[in-house]
């Protein structure tokens, strides 16, 4: 709903564009493939990908797509929700307050599902234990993996993703910034 | 949003609605889950400083600190040093030594939330004073009322009774007509408080002329014990000509809610049968209540202490 109200046309940033819309449609296709492989056709049904607010939400939905076309099964009934995890923050004191974000459950839960946390940029790692946090309370996932589109180091807690889209070494005064269609207008990955 | 929630007068149309979206945002996180906790404010002190009697308000409050994980104190006139003679500045700065964080009064005078707004440093959150207000029942009458119609705007809201003693009334009033909605009262002419021209809403006497145009319609509890004088004839003569019966009830275009914000006078101001219809939200609300009032403490508590007005 608020995503419509935000421009069409996006504005350019003046920065590095680390990936654009091909490389970004690339790297979604491969992360697809990579958690496929594994689980193997039979354990795909126990998918149940989980986007973290804002753009952890229409990356989530873009690679139970791809999966879908790759095993040619548009019915394979992979689960999509979102986990918004600002009620879990442990910096809300110092960061000031957020409006939250929909937090959607599938049907059935996550109990002994193999789940994937999906999410745009991983940095401190703070965000990422906020939604294992958050999962804890909703059930028990038989696994939980996680799938970023980009990795930018600078890690505070012993955490590291399962599938990264792309590596990005970066200082800590730089920026990432992702923007996608679907809340952007544009796919584009940009370093300020 | 400001420090305090204090009237729903301070609430702009931004203010209510992010409200009313994060009472919603925190329905959807906590439906279905065993768990029903958060840990956004935990190490926060809300402190219940309750003057006067009530069962839904304090219970609420305390439960939606608690599911947010903050530590509760209720705090009872009856039994404190209160009944000793201390002052309410000297007992809100007690508690404000002790750390709270946030007060939610309740205070049988009007204007004491205000008072004690000036003395403390934490967030001060009226749960009611005397005649005056009540934000957090408008918030959830609002939120209940978006929730079964799906909207606000222009919705037409029918509030009956007991206006002159109601501060749920007065936060209604103020807050539907913030958020776009289409107030009438209606009441006998003494149960009207005087200046009740000059608020943003229509008066009738006639409750059967009204009915058929609304889309809810808010009984009032007639309040005997603010009552020091007699406002009408008779309980009978009151429930003929202002409570909601069966009847009447059928008079309401289909989808009209029947609210209540209780305690009900069964069979004076609401007949049983209409109180325990499908058309009555009365559960609803006291559920509802539970996550607005979460969200005000996420939105009051939550994020580091910015200057009144500044929302990030």
């Amino acid at each position: 709903m608020r995503a419509a109200q935000k421009p069409l046309q996006p504005e350019a940033l003046s920065g590095r564009t680390i990936l654009d819309s091909t490389a970004i449609a690339r790297i979604i296709d491969r992360i697809a493939h990579e958690i496929i492989e594994p689980a193997g056709d039979e354990h795909l049904p126990a998918l149940t990908l989980l986007g973290i607010p804002t753009r952890g939400g229409p990356l989530a939905h873009r690679l139970a797509r791809r999966i879908e076309v790759f095993i040619e099964r548009p019915d394979a009934g992979i689960a999509i929700g979102s986990v918004d995890i600002t009620l879990y923050r442990d910096d809300l004191r110092s960061r000031g307050l957020r409006p939250l974000a929909p937090t959607v459950i599938p049907d059935g839960g996550i109990d002994g599902r193999h789940v994937v946390l999906v999410d745009d940029v991983l940095y401190s790692g703070r965000t990422v234990r906020a939604a294992l946090d958050a999962l804890r309370e909703v059930g028990r996932p038989r696994v939980v993996q996680l799938a970023v589109l980009v990795d930018r180091g600078h890690r505070e807690l012993p955490i590291r993703a399962d599938y990264v889209g792309k590596n990005l070494p970066t200082s800590a005064r730089e920026q990432v910034r992702v923007r996608l269609t679907e809340i952007d207008g544009t796919d584009e990955v940009v370093v300020l | 949003m400001r420090r305090h929630l204090l009237s729903a007068a301070d609430l702009d149309l931004g203010d209510a609605t992010l409200i009313l979206d994060t009472a919603e945002q925190i329905d959807t996180a906590l439906a279905g889950r065993e768990v029903k906790k958060l840990p956004t404010l935990r190490g926060r002190t809300v402190v219940n400083l309750f003057f006067e009697d009530s069962t839904r308000t304090r219970i609420s409050f305390e439960l939606a600190a608690k599911r947010l994980s903050a530590d509760v104190i209720n705090f009872a006139a009856k039994g404190s040093s209160v009944s000793k003679g201390e002052s309410l500045k000297d007992t809100a700065l007690t508690l404000e030594a002790m750390g709270a964080d946030a007060i939610v009064c309740r205070h049988s005078a009007s204007g004491a939330p205000h008072r004690l707004a000036e003395w403390v440093q934490g967030s001060v959150i009226n749960a009611g004073d005397g005649t005056h207000e009540h934000p957090t029942q408008a918030l959830l009458d609002a939120y209940t009322i978006r929730r079964r119609l799906g909207r606000l705007d222009a919705v037409r809201v029918t509030i009956v009774g007991d206006v002159l003693h109601s501060r749920v009334a007065r936060s209604n009033v103020v807050l539907l007509d913030t958020l776009g909605a289409q107030v009438t009262l209606v009441a006998p002419p003494t149960l009207l408080p005087v200046g009740v021209e000059s608020w943003p809403a229509e008066v009738s006497y006639d409750l059967d002329a009204v009915l058929p145009k609304a889309d809810v319609v808010m009984m009032l509890r007639v309040q005997q014990e603010r009552m020091n004088a007699s406002y009408f004839p008779s309980v009978r003569e009151y429930s003929r000509r202002y409570g909601l019966d069966a009847r009447r009830m059928a008079t309401l275009p289909d989808e009209a809610i029947v609210m209540h914000p209780g305690p009900m006078n069964r069979g004076m101001e609401i007949a049983a049968e209409v109180a325990d219809s499908v058309r009555s939200t009365i559960v609803e609300q006291v559920s509802n209540g539970l996550s607005v009032r979460m969200a005000v403490l996420y939105l009051l508590l939550g994020g580091a202490h910015m200057p009144d007005g500044a929302v990030a």
